[in-house]
């Protein structure tokens, strides 16, 4: 008898369920084209922006302090009045390092919390996996932080530097002024080191310039005993260093070990600001050089206004860094584009987009139209003795942004 | 005993409630976002029944359930990538790190019911394979733990290297469609959350029937006592084997429909954080249970949402504590509770609410089996 009445239900319900599956179907097919609708809320006096930095897992340590700049930037905007006289409301959200966590919470941002626009992420891989997310929603995301080019979404502004900001003048500096007619390429095994190698390959074919080797490992590898040995036996007259994270730690701590210097063999890295100065140690990175667009000793009213206000706030023990002035600036950008516009929508914002500056601590920035990135300078920098870094070596003004490489003849994707 | 046919209908009773809530109640009251993050916590529930079969009844702690949920996300993945660049096509990532050919290993995805195939056949090859290796080895406990939670491991590092044709870290996202379906459209969406709703609700009925055949109850016998049924002259090799070739299998399952559902795979979703995961779900809810697994891996997928939503900086050591609490004070899951409220209700001669989320097989013997070993594993602690 139980039996029975459990086969019962049990083939009843299973048909219950398939049947709710089936009725559900139906909607767009592919090729269809999207619409969506915009739900920001603009008649309040407040309006909705959200932050999307990993404030847990490995990425924490660096987005955390972008976070506190980004918020800096929304708390003098206020004091300042706001946004066209609303003043901003901050939606904050966990990316968790993973790829998976950034696009839930960014879809999360734009269809629950509608919010005007999203600034954050860090890794190539979490942009990577909010791209579908702000272009299917069609929203806006302000992305602070140099990255290997090669893209441009209508929905995304890039307010860190693409590779004709860093990387090449980093080459256009060791070929001019370091004369130098041999490179080792060291990296992290993952999309941004691969890039940036791929363009430094050809630029290095293109002037001269021989490549004695190109070493990878994991992101998180703390094992560089071989590698620093390639360099060495290879002899070259500089190394190009896209390391990533704690891996810069081991890899300057054998260099030193191994006897190697920074007159000798300087080491130019992409990817070591102030932020990462102390845990790498002075004392391996005295001397070494950097690539950005900012550093915390430039020596301008808007940066000095900057580094005092972030310390006020965060402590007399800290530092600003090149990222963390990019996002302080996208907010800034954004507040522009959006007053220019005299509109919170979308579209509206991104038609205003070309032509906005901004007196950054880095400089005077301009947004670029057509390819969403920003005109910025080019800084060489020398890591000193107190941690910090000195310019050595500036492209004296704002460089266009050339995400693709199109006015450098040498570069074939 | 008073109603016997009603008291076994119990588990069923529960399974209705989780029908309504699921195909009911909640379309009707979520937005098109928090029903999305629902139909991702059904795949992870999906999973969470796989694992109920193999840990809970079979006692294989399968801390490496991420490889198989990894291999049904990436071969959906990659046929979605190859559907969206269209006959012949080269998926967009490929064009941009490779050098813009598609490899042999790819090509059979481009047939969506190969795709289908390759989704409920490889897990099951792969764990058939294993557990051969390792169960006629007689290798079990924390042995096969560490074992297939360094394979989990080894898929998600192997993935990370592999960027001109797994997309590496970045993993493979932006489809445009789902057989034909635009992914843009909540319609679809809505779709999927009852795809994914239907076969949750469908297996965990699957497993009901499981755990009333003679199968079901060899593989608790060989959870409580592999060498007397030795003895007894079954093999619990190949009981294990089955469980855990069908765990694996809904672990892809789960995987594949978390694809479309979630817009992305990455190794982030395979590795082991992953797979400790989709484990605490079903140590959450009760993994001896029936229905304790999926409504543990929906629990704490919601817990989890609703944490870093709240406390965004800090909600990680609210989720630990929360593990810290059901480990010292539930050790057998929710399920338990429920399990203590029957008894509390035996007392008085009511037995109503018992079974709900226990679901224990048929008979008083499999029945006092679950609940001894709940309640040794509690002495032990």
């Amino acid at each position: 008898m139980r039996t029975k009445f459990s086969s019962r239900l049990l083939a009843a319900s299973s048909v219950l369920a398939l049947g709710m599956t089936a009725t559900a179907c139906g909607g767009a097919k592919t090729g269809d084209t999207a619409t969506s609708e915009s739900c920001v809320d603009t008649s309040g006096d407040t309006i909705k922006i959200g932050f999307l930095n990993s404030l847990s897992g490995t990425m924490a340590i660096s987005e955390t302090t972008v976070f506190k700049s980004l918020s800096m930037a929304a708390e003098e905007i206020n004091a300042d009045g706001g946004v066209l006289g609303k003043k901003l409301e901050i939606v904050s959200e966990d990316g968790q390092s993973e790829p998976t966590v950034f696009a839930e919470k960014a879809t999360k941002l734009i269809q629950d919390d509608c919010v005007a626009a999203v600034f954050g992420g860090w890794t190539s891989s979490s942009r990577k996996a909010m791209l579908p997310v702000f272009e299917g929603n069609d929203a806006l995301l302000f992305y602070p932080v140099q990255y290997e080019g090669l893209e441009s979404s209508h929905n995304i502004f890039y307010t860190g530097a693409t590779t004709n900001q860093q990387i090449i003048p980093a080459l256009d500096f060791l070929k001019q002024e370091k004369k130098i007619e041999s490179i080792f390429l060291v990296g992290s095994d993952y999309v941004f080191p691969r890039t940036a190698n791929k363009i430094i390959k050809q630029y290095a074919a293109a002037n001269g310039i021989e490549v004695l080797g190109e070493e990878y490992q994991p992101l998180g590898s703390t094992d560089f005993g071989t590698v620093v040995d390639k360099v060495k036996a290879a002899g070259a007259d500089a190394v190009f260093n896209t390391l990533n994270g704690d891996s810069n730690v081991a890899f300057f701590k054998e260099y030193k070990g191994k006897g190697l210097t920074a007159s000798a063999m300087p080491v130019l890295s992409v990817s070591i600001a102030e932020e990462e100065v102390p845990g790498v140690g002075v004392g391996n990175l005295e001397g070494q050089y950097t690539a950005w667009n900012y550093y915390q000793t430039i020596d301008s009213p808007a940066n000095q206004k900057f580094v005092t206000d972030f310390k006020a706030a965060n402590g007399a023990k800290a530092v600003t860094s090149d990222p963390m002035e990019a996002a302080y600036t996208s907010l800034h950008l954004w507040k522009g584009m959006v007053e220019k516009a005299d509109s919170f929508e979308v579209e509206d914002v991104i038609d205003a987009s070309d032509g906005v500056t901004y007196d950054a601590p880095e400089g005077t920035v301009e947004v670029d139209g057509e390819n969403h990135h920003i005109a910025k300078t080019a800084l060489i920098g020398q890591v000193n003795s107190e941690g910090l870094i000195d310019t050595v070596w500036s492209s004296d003004k704002p460089i266009e942004p050339d995400p693709y490489l199109k006015s450098y003849d040498w570069w074939k994707n | 005993m008073r109603l016997p046919t009603l008291k076994h209908a119990y588990p069923y009773v529960g399974w209705l409630l989780l029908a309504v809530a699921l195909l009911v109640l909640a379309p009707a009251v979520l937005s098109d976002f928090r029903l999305g993050l629902l139909a991702k916590y059904c795949c992870y529930a999906i999973a969470a029944v796989g694992i109920g079969l193999a840990w809970g009844r079979g006692g294989m702690l399968v801390l490496g359930q991420g490889l198989y949920f990894g291999i049904g996300a990436y071969a959906m993945a990659m046929h979605l990538k190859l559907a969206d660049a269209g006959p012949g096509g080269v998926p967009d990532f490929m064009a941009l790190y490779g050098d813009a050919t598609v490899p042999g290993w790819w090509e059979p995805l481009r047939n969506g019911g190969l795709a289908l195939v390759v989704i409920l056949v490889l897990p099951a090859l792969v764990a058939g394979l294993l557990g051969l290796a390792v169960f006629k080895r007689r290798i079990k406990g924390a042995y096969f733990a560490i074992l297939s939670q360094a394979l989990a491991a080894a898929f998600a590092i192997l993935l990370v290297g592999q960027v001109k044709t797994t997309g590496g870290a970045n993993g493979l996202n932006n489809f445009q469609g789902f057989f034909g379906f635009a992914l843009f459209d909540p319609a679809n969406k809505r779709m999927l959350y009852f795809i994914a709703a239907g076969i949750l609700l469908v297996s965990i009925l699957a497993m009901a029937w499981l755990y009333r055949t003679r199968f079901g109850e060899l593989l608790v016998a060989v959870r409580d006592g592999e060498e007397r049924v030795r003895f007894l002259g079954t093999d619990p090799a190949n009981v294990k084997l089955a469980a855990y070739v069908i765990a694996a299998v809904l672990a892809s399952i789960g995987g594949a429909l978390f694809v479309p559902i979630a817009g992305i795979v990455s190794p982030d979703d395979v590795g082991v954080v992953a797979s400790i995961g989709l484990l605490a779900g079903v140590a959450l809810g009760g993994r001896a249970s029936l229905l304790g697994p999926a409504v543990g891996a929906l629990l704490i997928g919601y817990a989890e949402t609703s944490l870093s939503e709240a406390f965004p900086g800090s909600w990680s050591y609210f989720q630990g504590a929360l593990f810290v609490l059901v480990i010292l004070l539930l050790p057998g899951g929710l399920a338990q509770l429920l399990g203590l409220v029957r008894r509390a209700n035996v007392h008085r001669g009511n037995s109503v609410g018992d079974h709900l989320l226990r679901g224990v097989p048929r008979g008083e013997q499999g029945e006092t089996e679950v609940t001894r070993s709940a309640s040794e594993e509690a002495a032990a602690r």
